[in-house]
């Protein structure tokens, strides 16, 4: 299922906060189709790290390229690349002022400018994926928070992003929702999107993911599909990183 | 193990209890909080006994001139009646009165659909309201085309001149005090420092200040020969120091919205006017209803300032008239109508903003 062309290129990509250098050095390679799961401290620059693929974060030195498209000052290629990389956030972040459908369809009408029945039968489609089809007219604030995540997951799909980006999707959610939201994941990743998500859920890596990352103080320690990763680490903060989230 | 059953929905229970359920509930439902209760209804009767019997009991509703009010020991509400059309019109040509009705009747069609929930053309008639509106009253009412007779400005009086300022005033203040507060939070620093410098300067100044300049002032500085109306000043002085006050009430707003909205609206691939326009005004907006009416109210009984620069708005004509001989001992009942109708207009903004925010409301923010 993975091809070999590249959808996201990080090349001694460097960031700072002030004097703060949260990310040294990243490079990675992310083909298309494949499936990377993050992991690592809290505070490791983990989320720092996916939010600079979408310029929610800028970076200052090095490159980033997604989707060919290198991400500079230019508010167009911004745009562009945004268009193509859907995200979803640890607090949902849905637009409490509209309806489940609405917040589907909000991307599709005013960013593609589709028409609106057009991108309400989209937005329906979508929602019937993650199996909430009968919330569409609810508001969000009256949805659990597991139906929250997978209505913020149905909107990042209304807007067909050939990227995908996930910030600790299930980490303020209960066990019994956590179950729901990976789901949906599971399956999307079945259906070769290009997944990039930071979390804990280790079955979730090992069931879907290609590669994993290791991070720890702004840098990538040690990277390899889930089988070696977790059985066998190389890295002895790797190990330690393990052994801590295991255990409990 | 027994098998899990899920229990079948019921309806909720009934909550209203009927009127006496309310009163024991709500008024007496202990000892001491009956005696609060009698207590408090006592005081409320002794004020209002008299209250009523002047306003309504021992006043005046019949009669001709003067001489009716002489004897009563209420309010001369003749007074009121006699003078209703100038109160209303100010010194507008009578014969001309026809072109106010209507801009009156107007305004009452296009803001009083928006009580109405069941009312199925709320969208448009607004629009109208905004702009149509605005446009057909100012050739009514000034003339001088379509056949119709000019009427200068300084003709303009009364309630309908209290309207209409507060009525340019709130819609141009809205959009102005948008502007700002967005620029104020802007990173472009031209732009910030532009909104900072034009917020504070006016909200710096008191409004009665404002006006004054605007009508003695600013002619000095003002080339011979060109003067612009003495109103439409007003009009400015008036609408650039409410969207001031507006521009922090909505950059309160602003400040409450959580930054992952904008995180979601910008990964989205909205741009910067979309964003504001679909996900964060709308929210913040909302939030802060109560601040924008409040301002709005605010800016309904300042008017009434303009009196000093010489326009003549409902206030001032009501003192002219309390002045007037023909009419002895009436200032009481022209301030309680000066009062009333001021409290009427805020009153309904107030209820109206009460209606929008239950309508707005969407669940719990999470
Ligand atoms: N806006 C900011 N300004 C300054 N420092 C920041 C900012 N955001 C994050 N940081 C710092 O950057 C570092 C990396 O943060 P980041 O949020 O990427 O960590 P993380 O790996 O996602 O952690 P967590 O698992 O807790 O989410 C942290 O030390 C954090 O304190
Ligand atoms: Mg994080």
């Amino acid at each position: 299922m993975t091809s070999n062309q590249s959808a996201i290129q990080m090349v001694d990509m460097n960031k700072w906060y002030g004097d703060f250098h949260v990310l040294k050095d990243i490079n990675l390679n992310v083909a298309e189709g494949e499936r990377i799961v993050i992991c690592g401290p809290s505070g490791s620059g983990k989320s720092t790290m996916i939010r600079c693929i979408n310029r929610l974060e800028e970076h200052q030195t090095g490159q980033i390229i997604v989707n060919g498209i290198e991400l500079t000052d230019d508010l167009k290629r911004i745009d562009e690349v945004r268009k193509e990389v859907g995200m979803c956030f640890q607090h949902f972040n849905l637009f409490p002022h509209l309806t489940v459908l609405e917040n589907c369809t909000l991307g599709p009408i005013w960013v593609r400018n589709m028409p609106k029945k057009e991108a309400e039968d989209v937005a329906m489609q979508y929602l019937e994926r993650v199996k909430i089809p009968e919330q569409a007219g609810k508001f969000p604030g009256q949805l659990s928070g597991g139906q929250q995540q997978r209505v913020a997951i149905a909107r990042s799909l209304c807007m067909s992003p050939k990227i995908m980006l996930f910030d600790e999707p299930t980490s303020a959610l209960d066990p019994e929702m956590i179950k729901e939201v990976l789901d949906v994941m599971v399956e999307l990743a079945n259906e070769g999107m290009t997944m990039l998500c930071v979390t804990h859920e280790m079955g979730f890596a090992k069931m879907v993911a290609d590669r994993v990352i290791f991070m720890d103080m702004g840098q990538i320690v040690e990277e390899n599909n889930p089988h070696d990763f977790f059985d066998n680490p190389q890295n002895d903060r790797t190990k330690m990183f393990l052994s801590q989230i295991i255990g409990h | 193990m027994n098998d899990f059953k899920a229990l079948p929905d019921l309806p909720a229970p009934n909550a209203t209890r009927g009127l006496v359920g309310w009163f024991k509930a709500n008024l007496f439902p202990s000892p001491v909080n009956s005696v609060v209760s009698l207590i408090a209804i006592y005081f409320i009767i002794t004020f209002l006994a008299p209250v009523v019997d002047w306003v309504l009991i021992s006043a005046v509703w019949t009669g001709e001139g003067n001489a009716a009010c002489a004897e009563a020991t209420g309010a001369c509400w003749i007074f009121i009646a006699d003078r209703l059309p100038i109160f209303f019109y100010g010194i507008y040509p009578p014969d001309q009165y026809w072109r106010l009705d209507v801009c009156f009747i107007l305004l009452v069609l296009s803001f009083g659909p928006q009580f109405f929930d069941k009312f199925p053309y709320k969208g448009p008639v607004a629009i109208f309201s905004l702009t149509a509106f605005p446009v057909i009253s100012f050739f009514l009412i000034s003339g001088g085309s379509f056949g119709l007779e000019h009427v200068p400005t300084e003709k303009w009086g009364g309630l309908s001149l209290t309207l209409l300022l507060a009525y340019v005033g709130i819609v141009a203040a809205l959009p102005i005090g948008i502007v700002l507060a967005l620029g104020r939070r802007s990173e472009m620093p031209v732009i910030r420092s532009f909104c900072i410098g034009f917020i504070e300067l006016w909200r710096g100044v008191p409004l009665i200040s404002v006006l004054f300049m605007a009508s003695v002032m600013l002619p000095l500085f003002l080339p011979d020969g060109m003067n612009f109306d003495k109103l439409l000043r007003a009009l400015i002085g008036i609408t650039m120091f409410q969207s001031a006050y507006m521009a922090e009430v909505i950059r309160g707003g602003l400040q409450a919205i959580p930054s992952g909205q904008y995180e979601a609206a910008s990964a989205m691939g909205l741009g910067y006017w979309k964003q504001m326009r679909l996900v964060i005004l709308p929210q913040a907006l909302k939030l802060v209803i109560p601040g924008i009416v409040n301002t709005f109210i605010a800016l309904f009984k300042d008017t009434t300032l303009v009196l000093i620069i010489g326009l003549l708005d409902v206030l001032a004509l009501v003192q002219a008239a309390i002045e007037d001989p023909v009419w002895k001992a009436v200032e009481t009942e022209g301030y309680v109508f000066a009062a009333f109708c001021f409290w009427l207009f805020c009153f309904s903004m107030s209820r109206y903003s009460q209606k929008l925010e239950r309508k707005l409301h969407t669940g719990h923010k999470r």
